[in-house]
């Protein structure tokens, strides 16, 4: 039988048996990071706390840092960030979420000579601001933006 | 000066815009006079939006409230009654005051008679090719939804009639609610080699791929033009997610400005954007992206005769909304001098059914897809002795009535009515047909629910709502109007912050209590779990309500007490 209708990537994929073989190639991918798992960061109920645990001082907003969000969340249990800085020698991004109860999301560790852009799902509980942290020669760099978690219902 | 000229200084005073204070009675024009449209330039666009699945002519009362907040105070579209006529120059009583505002709706509505129709609109279309050769005719979206005929088809009744009409161009948001399977089956065969699908802003979800082409590359006349396609950015909020599980919407403006780049580096002379937004949202994207010629808006159903020219670092960029319902049919003409733009004309033509005749082609189609439904759709269910209508920030008398009828078949303590911006209107003494009532209601997800909320919680939807209709930034609002509540009272200040517009709460003349349960009947639900539970539809609910009254009275609006509007140009009261 042929088939005709591999029009996206995910039928093409889902025909072609590769699915099962994409997501265990991602399951390795926690572990690494575990190396440099930052308990006391990622255990943080303010901004405060987990400003202090990861070593941030005087973090200053920058528009070599940039934080692509919906406005509105379609989905506060999956809400897609995008993090990209143009500032040389970045070593880490993470993400915060002010009104979470953990404040830290998601925090990368990134190798010399790494693209200093990267994608993440994270949960939000209700609508608050997002942090977009941006680590480089030791200093911290921001960009914020609020994402809006509603009930969603009637529209126009 | 001849009428013909007036007409046409008329024309280019208001496009640029100034506004004109027209002195002679409109009311006595003749069909003739009222589509003079003298073509100009040598790339037209023909634009309808918000149809609303109306095919045959209908009355539409546009709204009484219709508030701007902030920087929006007092403009376009945030503009009603007579502060609508002063803006945009349009003498009182005439045909076209009937058409843009509410003003003695009551009183005219049997004088100018019903609007819209697609085979109305089909002649006034082809009217307008004669004289424009190789003129695209763009849809807005909200095309597929809005009557008992379309969700009986699943849409087709309407997909037939736009392939009939010639529409070259559309985009979404109402069609993605038959889910997104059906919307790929239509575009896929029934509108392959007809009429394009176009959005920038519509994704799967797992790797970000386009589900339609962003923009799609025309030429007129030996003109490149581009129309890039905004779907409502809000589809999956607004409405169920599960309808679009593997779509992810968004305004998605970086990538907008990446659209038009593309567009312009593949040579295109004009681009424009047929858009969903609403026309907050366009207004605000107009000021942000560079290489737009014109935003051509739907969704928030504003009836503008003039478009806003609004600046940008990359130029001027114009933004037009065509109302809704079928009544308007927009004219955009570009003068494309040296591979830009260099002059243009815009109309905003009110399709009277009186003045332009049936297209035998397009009746004998609209006749046909009703067939099977004719007598089901003219049944009479009640006798309305008030007006009935829905368009308004807060309250129409068509959404009182579906509360009340939800407070009473439902023994609650209060009702919730979703803030849609569609639905006809019933003139007094009219009887209410089944038609009538699917006008209001006709979804995929029209499940009536109950539930037990707590105050606080009831504070949080219409604080949540409020947010989505007044909040400062353009990009966080969704376009609807504030859920209708029934029974309880409450204050709003629109200007305020998030969490502190609502206040003063009362049932029955007591407060209500944060802690304390409440019975709350309403549809229209977006999550899953409320499919699964399959709740009455609430058409069923309200047909019930009225027959056993047989009249029905004029509704008494339960309304809000409005804080720090006074003075607003967007309110009637």
């Amino acid at each position: 039988m042929i088939e005709h209708s591999w029009t996206d990537r995910r039928g093409f994929i889902r025909k072609a048996g590769l699915l099962s073989l994409v997501a265990s190639t991602f399951t390795l991918l926690p572990r690494l990071a575990l190396a440099a798992w930052n308990k006391a960061a990622f255990d943080s109920k303010t901004l405060a706390d987990a400003y202090q645990a990861m070593g941030v001082d005087a973090p200053k907003e920058s528009a070599d840092v940039q934080l692509l969000a919906s406005d509105i969340a379609e989905n506060g249990a999956v809400v897609p960030l995008q993090a990209v800085s143009k500032i040389p020698n970045t070593t880490q991004i993470s993400f915060l979420v002010e009104k979470n109860p953990n404040m830290l999301a998601a925090l990368f560790d990134l190798g010399p000579d790494t693209v200093a852009d990267v994608t993440a799902r994270i949960k939000m509980g209700q609508t608050s601001n997002v942090i977009a942290l941006v680590k480089a020669d030791g200093k911290f760099y921001t960009a914020t933006k609020e994402i809006k978690v509603t009930l969603g219902g009637c529209g126009g | 000066m001849n009428r013909r000229e007036f007409l046409h200084v008329l024309s280019t005073a208001s496009a640029a815009g100034l506004t004109l204070s027209l002195k002679p009675a409109l009311a006595e024009q003749s069909a003739e006079a009222v589509y003079d449209a003298p073509a100009f330039g040598n790339v037209s666009l023909l634009h309808i939006t918000d149809c609303h699945a109306q095919l045959r002519p209908i009355y539409f009362r546009e709204p009484s409230v219709n508030l701007g907040i902030g920087g929006m105070s007092g403009r376009a579209p945030h503009l009603v009654g007579d502060a609508f006529l002063k803006q945009f120059g349009i003498a009182a009583k005439s045909p076209l005051a009937y058409a843009f505002t509410c003003l003695d709706f009551e009183r005219y509505a049997p004088v100018y008679g019903k609007v819209g129709g697609f085979a109305h609109l089909a002649t006034l279309v082809k009217r307008l090719r004669a004289t424009r050769p190789g003129a695209l005719l763009l849809d807005g979206g909200d095309t597929w939804q809005g009557s008992g005929a379309a969700l009986w088809t699943n849409g087709q009744d309407m997909v037939d009639a736009a392939k009939l009409l010639g529409v070259d161009i559309m985009t979404l948001h109402w069609e993605c609610t038959y889910g997104q399977d059906r919307v790929k089956e239509v575009a896929e065969k029934d509108f392959a080699g007809h009429i394009e699908i176009v959005a920038q802003n519509i994704k799967t979800v797992d790797f970000g791929d386009a589900v339609f082409k962003p923009y799609t590359l025309r030429g007129v006349n030996g003109v490149k033009v581009a129309v890039i396609g905004q779907a409502f950015p809000y589809t999956p909020i607004a409405n169920p997610r599960y309808m679009v599980a593997d779509w992810t919407f968004g305004i998605q403006e970086d990538n907008m400005q990446k659209t038009v780049d593309a567009a312009r580096a593949e040579g295109a002379q004009v681009v424009v954007v047929l858009s969903h937004n609403g026309m907050d949202v366009d207004l605000k994207m107009a000021s942000r992206v560079r290489g737009v010629d014109a935003i051509l808006g739907g969704h928030t159903h504003d009836g503008m005769p003039a478009p806003a020219v609004v600046e940008n670092p990359g130029g001027k960029t114009l933004v037009t909304n065509a109302g809704s319902n079928g009544k308007f049919l927009g004219v955009l003409d570009f003068e494309v001098k040296a591979g830009r733009v260099a002059d243009f004309r815009y109309r905003l033509l009110p399709v009277f059914a009186n003045l332009l005749p049936a297209d035998a082609e397009m009746d004998a189609l609209i006749a046909r897809s009703r067939a099977p439904f004719e007598s089901k759709l003219n049944e009479k269910l009640a006798i309305s002795e008030g007006l009935l209508y829905r368009r308004g920030n807060f309250n129409g008398s068509f959404d009182q009535l579906i509360l009340d009828a939800l407070r009473a078949e439902k023994d609650a303590e209060i009702a919730l009515s979703p803030g849609f911006r569609w639905g006809t209107t019933v003139l007094p003494g009219e009887a209410v047909t089944r038609e009538n009532l699917l006008d209001q209601t006709a979804i995929t997800y029209p499940y009536v629910t109950m539930t037990n909320m707590s105050g606080a919680q009831i504070k949080q939807i219409l604080e949540d709502v409020c947010d989505n209709l007044f909040n400062a930034d353009p990009y966080y609002q969704q376009g609807g109007d504030m859920v209708r509540v029934g029974g309880m009272a409450y204050s709003c200040d629109p200007t305020e912050a998030m969490g502190r517009r609502i206040g003063d709460m009362s049932l029955d003349g007591k407060p209500i209590d944060a802690g304390k349960n409440y019975k709350v009947a309403g549809w229209a639900p977006v999550a899953e779990a409320a499919r699964e539970a399959g709740g009455e539809p609430i058409w069923e609910l309200v047909e019930r309500h009225l027959r056993a009254r047989k009249t029905i009275a004029p509704p008494k609006l339960d309304l809000p007490t409005l804080k720090n509007v006074d003075g607003n140009r967007g309110m009637i009261l």
